[in-house]
C-alpha cells in the first residue's frame, strides 16, 4: 500500500519544528508501524537526507520507549497497544498519516518525534520505592498477600512508563502514571510503612515538573497501552488527602 | 510552607477545593429546586413568596447564603487557575485535534461552567438583586417590587383572597384577623417578577439552555468530585455515579427547566 | 596468560561461604572513598548499582536508553527460578544446580552454578520485599509454574511480564540511591571504550547520544552489565538497541571473550513474515506447559495446508504428529530449548512446516482450553495470546499458534573468574554479558536469576576484595591512558562520519551479517558452512568500511552513527563466533555441529577433547585471535549424555 506521512520534524529542543510530508510507498500490511518508518528512513538516508528520529527499543510493547502520536491518538488508532505493536493493516491504502511527538511542557522535544521523559524518572526518585537494602529481608512467604490485592497491585504495576497518558490528557496531566506507581505500593503490605510519605513526595515532584491537573476526563485510561484504570487516580487522591489531612508524619519529641 | 497551604496549593489540593465547592453547590441545587417547587402551588404565590422571605431573612440561612456566594466565586476562580495551569502544561498544541475517546462534558467543563456563571449573574440580577434593591437603596428611582396581601381562612386553610398592594412602604408581616378568622400575610411579590420574566420567550430559551449546560456540567462534575476526593469503592462508586447521572444531570435540570416553560405557557 | 578462575577449594556446598570469608573487606568508612562505574541498567546493572551504593560506594551508572527502566531485561516474560521448594515437590539447591549444569550440557563451572542455585532463594525474598507483585495462590502465598528442562515447579512469575516486574524492583532500588545521591545516573549515554591504565580498568569513555559529547569517567572499577549479543543475527528477540559494543571494546582492550558460539535459539517465537522484519517476538516458554507442539504427519498434508487448500482445523487428530511428546515421552513438550528448537527445524526441513514460508510448527491450546476452560487459559497466558493476535491477526483461542525458533540469548560472553572479574583487572562482567553460569545452553527462567544473583548477591562481596587490594587512593583522571583512549574513540567516530559517500546503509550490512550468521552459525553448524561464513564475513567487513553510508554529524542525535559503531563491532564478533564454532568440533547445548550427533540425531558431546571454556584473546586488528583454554573439572556430577526421553 502507498501512504502519505506528515511528520513533525524538529532538530532539537531549541529550534522550532514543523510538519513535513513524505511519501511511504510499497508498504506491506504485515509491517509494524515502526518497520514502516524504518523503510522510509532507509530511503531518506540513501537520498542523503536526515532520517526521522523516533524513540524505540524492544518492539514488543513492554519497554515503553516508543511514543508516537498518530492521527490524533497516542500509539495510534488501536486500543491497549504501543506504537511498535501497531501494524499497517490498521490503515488503508492512500491514507494520510500524521505523526507527532508527545506534547507536554514536562516532555520537551529531544529531536523530531522523541521527547525527554526524564520527569517520570524524577518522580520515582522522589519516593517510588520501598526502602529496603539488599539482604536482610524476610522469607518471601512470610508476607502473605491476598490474591485479589496482589492481582490489583500487579495491574497497576504493568505501567510501562511510556507517557501516553500525558499525551492523551487535554491537560498533559501525569496522574495516571503517578497513581499507578503509588497504587502498586499502596496496595501491598511492603509499601505500607512509607505509604503516606511516598504519596506526598511523589505528588510534590509531579507538580514541580509542570504537568497539568487531572480533570478526570478518562482520556488517559482509554489510551493506556496497559489499560491502567482511573481507580488508581482515586486511590492516589485518597492517599494524598489522607496523608495531608489526617496523618502526622513528624515525630513528636 | 505550612502543611495546610501546601495541601491546598498542590494540584490535588486545588482539585479538592473544586470538588468540595462543587458538592456544596450540588447540595444547594437540591434545596433551591425543592423550594422553587412552591411556584407550582396554585396559591397566587403565597407559599413561594413566604419561602422567599424566609430564605432571605432567617439568620442561619443568611449566613449559609453568603457562604454560597463565596463558594461560587471560589469555584470559578479555581477553575480559572486550573485552566491556566493546564494550558501551560501543553505550550505547543497538537496539529491534529486529539481524538482520544473521553466524555464530551468532561472536556468542556470550562465552557459549561462559564455558561452557568453567566446564567447565575443574570439570574441573580433578575431575582436576587431585584428582591433586595428596595431595602438596600431605599431612595432609588423607578418602580419597586410590589407587596401582596394574602388572606387565608383559618378553619379551612384555604386562600380567600390575594391582592396586590399599591406602591408604598411595607414590611413582611403575618398576623391573624381574629374577627374574620383569617390569617393575613403581607409579602413581597417575587412571584410577579417570575411571571414577568418568564413571559419573555428569549429569557425562557436562555434558561433552558443554561439548564442543559447544568445537566452536562453535573454529568461529569458530580462523580468527578468524588473521584477527586478519593472515592474508590467497588460497590459505592457505581451508586455515586448513578446519583450523578439521574439526580443531578437529569431530574434537577429538568425540574428547573420546567418552571420557565410552564410559566411561559400558563401564567402569561 | 594463564587463566585462573580463582575457584575456592573444598566441598561444593561450602565453596561460596568459604570464598565470602576469604575475600578482603573494605571498611565501612573507606567505602565512600571508592568510585565504581556500572555500565548498563538491566537486572544485573541496576541491582549491582543499587546494592553497591547501599554499601556506601559512590556509583556512576550509564545507559543508552532514555531511562534505566527500559533495559531489555524488561522483556523477559516467563519467570525466575529459585530453589525454594515451596511446592514440596522435591526441589533443592542441589537439584537446581544439577538441572542447570545438565541443561547447560556440562560446559559450565560447577562452583559458579552451585552458587547461583544457592543465592536464588535470596533473590525471591529480596524482590518480594521491594514490592514485586509475583503471582500468588488464594492463600496469599507465592505461586510457581514449571518450565522447560526441570521436573519440579520452581519458577516464580508475574503473569507474562516477570522481567519488567523484577527490573522495576531493581530500578526502584536504584532510584532510591539516585535520590540519596549515592548513584549518579547518565541516560542516553553510550560506553564506547574502557580505559586501561597501568594494567587496570580505571574508567570508560562515553558518548552523550544527545549532544555527541565524548567524555571520560574515572573509577576504581568498571562493571559491564551490558547484556548479550543476539543481535549479531540481526533478527533476534533482543531489543533493537541491544548491542555488543561495550563488551567488544573491553575485549579489544584485553578482556577474553569466552564461548562466543554458545547462542540459544528459543523455540517459541512468532515466525518471520517478510524481509522488512526488524525483530522477532518471543512468546514465553511457559506456553509449552499447556500448549502441545505438532506438525502435519506427512509432507503432503503440510503442502496442502501451506497452499491454503485445507485449514488447520481440517487436519484430523491421527494426521497430527505431536513430535516432542512422541520422541521424549517423559519430558514431552517441556524438553530444553535447544532440543525443542532443533526438532522444530528438523520437521520444517523435512517439508512438514506450516505457514506461508513453511518455517513454522503449531503450538496448540485446544486441549488445554477444553480441559481448563478458556478463562483459565486466558488468565495464565492472556497477554501472550493478545500479543500473538496483534502481530499475526490470527486468534490463538480458535486456531493453533504458529511458532518457530529464534535467537534469544547468548550464553557466551566476557570470560570472568569466580569473582566475576574479566581478564582486565578491575573490569567486571555481570549478567548475560559474562559467560559464566549457563554452559552451552540456558534453562528457561534462569537468565533473570543469574542477572540478579550477580548484581545483588555476588558482586557486593567480590568487588570489595579487589578494591581493598588496590586501596582507596583516588584514580588519576590525568593519566595519559584517559586522553589516549578518548582520542581513539574520537578518531573512530570521525572515521564513521567521513563515510558520507557510501552506497549501502548500515542497516543493510547488519541484515547481511544476520543472514550469514543464521545460515551458517545458527541452529546447526558444519565445517564447510563455517569456513564459508568466515570468508563471507571478512568480505562483508571489507565492504562495510568501503561502502557503508553514515549520515549526519556528531553533535546531534545521530542513530546512523550509533548503529555504524554497533554493526562494525557485530561484524568482528561474528567472525570470532564462527572461529569458535569451527574450533569446537563437538555438539553441546545450543551449539550443534552436524558432524557430531548420535544415531538418533541428538547432540553428541566430546568430553575428552572439549570439556573446556574457550576464552579468546584479541591480538590485534585483522589478526587471528588466540585461544586460551580453561579446563572444566567436574567433581560432583557425572557427565552423561543428556536424555530427556
Amino acid at each position: 500500500m502507498n501512504l502519505t506521512l506528515k511528520v513533525w520534524r524538529q532538530k532539537n529542543a531549541k529550534t522550532a519544528g514543523k510538519m513535513v510530508t513524505y511519501p511511504a510507498n510499497d508498504i506491506s500490511p504485515d509491517m509494524s508501524f515502526l518497520e514502516m518508518l524504518d523503510v522510509v528512513n532507509e530511503g531518506l538516508i540513501l537520498k542523503g537526507e536526515d532520517p526521522i528520529y523516533f524513540d524505540h527499543d524492544c518492539r514488543e510493547g513492554i519497554c515503553g520507549t516508543c511514543s508516537l502520536y498518530i492521527n490524533g491518538r497516542p500509539h495510534g488508532p488501536k486500543q491497549a497497544i504501543t506504537s511498535c505493536q501497531l501494524h499497517m493493516r490498521s490503515f488503508y491504502d492512500g491514507q494520510t498519516i500524521t505523526i507527532e511527538p508527545w506534547r507536554a511542557a514536562a516532555f520537551p522535544v529531544v529531536k523530531d518525534l522523541a521527547t525527554d521523559r526524564s520527569a517520570f524518572d524524577r518522580i520515582q526518585h522522589a519516593g517510588g520505592y520501598v526502602s529496603v537494602n539488599t539482604g536482610g529481608v524476610p522469607d518471601a512467604n512470610e508476607i502473605p498477600i491476598p490474591k485479589p490485592i496482589a492481582d490489583e497491585a500487579f495491574n497497576s504495576a504493568t505501567c510501562i512508563q511510556c507517557g501516553a497518558c500525558v499525551a492523551a490528557c487535554k491537560n498533559a496531566s501525569a496522574m495516571l502514571f503517578v497513581s499507578a506507581k503509588i497504587s502498586q505500593l499502596a496496595l501491598l503490605p511492603q509499601g505500607q510503612p512509607e505509604r503516606y510519605q511516598r504519596v506526598q513526595n511523589m505528588v510534590a515532584q509531579m507538580d514541580e515538573e509542570g504537568f497539568g491537573n487531572c480533570t478526570n476526563t478518562g482520556a488517559c485510561e482509554a489510551e493506556c497501552p496497559k489499560s491502567i484504570k482511573l481507580t488508581n487516580i482515586a486511590r492516589l487522591n485518597g492517599d494524598f488527602l489522607t496523608a495531608k489531612i489526617f496523618k502526622s508524619e513528624e515525630i513528636h519529641a | 510552607m505550612s502543611g495546610s497551604t501546601q495541601t491546598l496549593s498542590s494540584s490535588i489540593g486545588k482539585k479538592l477545593i473544586m470538588s468540595l465547592t462543587g458538592l456544596f453547590l450540588c447540595l444547594f441545587l437540591i434545596v433551591h429546586l425543592s423550594g422553587n417547587f412552591q411556584l407550582f402551588k396554585d396559591d397566587s404565590g403565597l407559599a413561594f413568596n413566604d419561602y422567599s422571605h424566609f430564605m432571605t431573612h432567617f439568620p442561619p440561612i443568611k449566613v449559609v447564603s453568603y457562604l454560597l456566594y463565596l463558594t461560587i466565586i471560589v469555584h470559578s476562580i479555581y477553575a480559572l487557575i486550573l485552566t491556566i495551569n493546564n494550558r501551560r502544561a501543553r505550550p505547543v498544541n497538537y496539529v491534529i485535534q486529539p481524538k482520544s475517546p473521553s466524555i464530551w462534558s468532561s472536556r468542556n467543563m470550562g465552557i459549561l461552567g462559564s455558561v452557568l456563571l453567566l446564567f447565575i449573574v443574570i439570574h441573580m440580577g433578575n431575582f436576587w438583586f431585584s428582591y433586595h434593591k428596595d431595602e438596600w437603596f431605599k431612595n432609588h428611582e423607578g418602580p419597586k417590587m410590589p407587596f401582596k396581601e394574602y388572606r387565608t381562612d383559618l378553619k379551612t386553610g384555604k386562600l380567600v383572597s390575594a391582592k396586590q398592594l399599591p406602591q408604598g412602604e411595607y414590611e413582611y408581616a403575618k398576623y391573624v384577623d381574629v374577627n374574620a378568622q383569617q390569617e393575613i400575610t403581607i409579602a413581597k411579590d417575587l412571584q410577579a417578577q417570575v411571571i414577568f420574566s418568564f413571559s419573555s420567550p428569549l429569557y425562557v430559551f436562555f434558561y433552558v439552555i443554561a439548564m442543559a449546560a447544568l445537566s452536562f456540567h453535573m454529568l461529569h462534575g458530580f462523580q468527578s468530585s468524588w473521584q477527586t476526593m478519593g472515592m474508590n469503592h467497588r460497590k459505592y462508586k457505581p451508586i455515586v455515579n448513578q446519583i450523578g447521572i439521574w439526580l443531578f444531570a437529569v431530574i434537577i435540570p429538568i425540574g428547573f427547566a420546567v418552571m420557565p416553560i410552564v410559566y411561559y405557557f400558563t401564567k402569561r | 596468560m594463564e587463566l585462573n578462575a580463582k575457584l575456592p577449594e573444598g566441598p561444593l556446598a561450602e565453596k561460596w561461604d568459604k570464598q565470602k570469608f576469604n575475600l578482603k573487606l573494605v571498611n565501612p568508612a573507606n567505602k565512600r572513598k571508592y568510585h565504581v562505574i556500572v555500565v548498563g541498567t538491566g537486572l544485573a546493572g541496576a541491582s549491582a548499582a543499587a546494592s553497591l551504593a547501599e554499601l556506601g560506594y559512590n556509583v556512576t551508572a550509564f545507559c543508552f536508553h532514555d531511562s534505566p527502566r527500559r533495559a531489555h531485561s524488561i522483556a523477559a516474560q516467563g519467570g525466575i527460578n529459585a530453589a525454594k521448594n515451596y511446592q514440596n515437590d522435591g526441589d533443592s539447591i542441589y537439584r537446581l544446580f544439577y538441572d542447570t549444569i545438565k541443561g547447560g550440557d556440562y560446559r559450565a563451572r560447577e562452583a559458579n552454578v552451585y552458587r547461583l542455585a544457592e543465592v536464588s532463594v535470596n533473590i525471591i525474598d529480596q524482590c518480594v520485599a521491594q514490592g514485586v507483585p509475583f503471582a500468588r495462590e488464594y492463600g496469599g502465598l507465592l505461586d510457581n509454574r514449571s518450565f522447560g528442562g526441570a521436573q519440579v515447579s520452581r519458577t516464580f512469575y508475574a503473569r507474562g511480564q516477570t522481567g519488567q516486574q523484577l527490573l522495576l524492583g531493581a530500578y526502584s532500588s536504584l532510584n532510591r540511591q539516585i535520590h540519596l545521591g549515592k548513584v549518579k545516573m547518565y541516560t542516553r549515554t553510550e560506553m564506547l571504550d574502557v580505559v586501561v591504565a597501568d594494567g587496570k580498568a580505571q574508567g570508560i569513555v562515553t558518548r552523550n547520544l544527545r549532544t555527541g559529547a565524548i567524555e571520560t569517567h574515572a573509577a576504581h572499577a568498571v562493571l559491564l552489565c551490558t547484556g548479550g549479543y543476539s543481535n549479531v543475527f540481526y533478527l533476534s528477540t533482543n531489543a533493537i538497541g541491544s548491542n555488543v559494543t561495550a563488551a567488544w571494546r573491553a575485549h579489544k582492550r584485553g578482556a577474553y571473550f569466552a564461548n562466543p558460539c554458545f547462542t540459544q535459539i528459543h523455540p517459541t517465537c512468532i515466525p518471520v513474515s517478510g524481509d522488512h522484519q526488524s525483530k522477532l517476538t518471543l512468546m514465553s516458554e511457559s506456553l509449552r506447559n499447556d500448549g502441545r507442539v505438532w506438525a502435519p504427519k506427512t509432507v503432503a498434508i503440510a503442502e496442502r495446508l501451506r497452499k491454503g487448500e485445507i485449514k488447520v482445523t481440517d487436519i484430523k487428530e491421527e494426521d497430527r504428529d505431536y513430535f516432542l511428546e512422541r520422541k521424549y515421552p517423559s519430558f514431552g513438550n517441556l524438553v530444553p530449548r535447544d532440543v525443542a528448537s532443533r526438532n522444530a527445524k528438523e520437521v520444517s526441513d523435512e517439508g512438514r512446516g506450516v505457514g506461508a514460508s513453511g518455517k513454522a510448527v503449531f503450538l496448540d491450546f485446544a486441549e488445554a482450553i477444553s480441559r481448563l476452560g478458556e478463562d483459565t487459559v486466558a488468565a495464565k497466558y492472556g497477554n501472550l495470546f493478545d500479543m500473538y493476535y496483534q502481530i499475526t491477526d490470527e486468534n490463538p483461542y480458535k486456531q493453533p499458534m504458529r511458532i518457530y525458533p529464534a535467537v534469544h540469548y547468548t550464553m557466551g560472553g566476557l570470560w570472568v573468574d569466580y569473582n566475576l572479574m574479566t581478564t582486565i583487572p578491575g573490569c567486571y562482567a555481570l549478567g548475560e554479558a559474562n559467560f559464566s553460569d549457563h554452559g552451552a545452553n540456558r534453562l528457561g527462567a534462569s537468565a533473570l536469576m543469574q542477572g540478579l544473583a550477580d548484581g545483588y548477591f555476588v558482586i557486593p562481596y567480590t568487588l570489595g576484595d579487589y578494591l581493598a587490594t588496590i586501596g582507596p587512593k583516588a584514580v588519576d583522571p590525568n593519566h595519559p591512558a584517559f586522553a589516549q583512549t578518548k582520542k581513539d574513540v574520537e578518531v573512530r567516530v570521525a572515521k564513521f562520519l567521513s563515510m558520507k559517500k557510501g552506497t549501502k546503509t548500515v542497516n543493510e550490512y547488519h541484515r547481511d551479517l544476520g543472514h550469514i550468521m543464521w545460515e551458517y552459525c545458527g541452529m546447526a553448524r558444519n565445517e564447510a558452512g563455517l569456513i564459508k561464513a568466515k570468508g563471507l564475513i571478512q568480505a562483508l567487513k571489507a565492504d562495510f568500511w568501503k561502502n557503508a553510508l553514515v549520515m549526519g554529524e556528531n553533535e546531534e542525535i545521530n542513530f546512523s552513527l550509533e548503529r555504524a559503531g554497533r554493526v562494525a563491532d557485530f561484524i568482528e564478533l561474528g567472525e570470532l563466533m564462527v572461529d569458535d564454532a569451527l574450533m569446537r568440533r563437538e555438539s553441546c547445548g545450543g551449539h550443534f555441529r552436524e558432524e557430531s550427533q548420535t544415531e538418533e540425531g541428538e547432540a553428541k558431546r566430546d568430553d575428552e577433547n572439549f570439556s573446556f571454556v574457550a576464552a579468546w584473546e584479541y591480538t590485534g586488528e585483522n589478526q587471528p585471535e588466540k585461544l586460551n583454554r580453561e579446563d572444566l573439572i567436574f567433581e560432583n556430577v557425572k557427565l552423561t549424555q543428556r536424555s530427556y526421553k
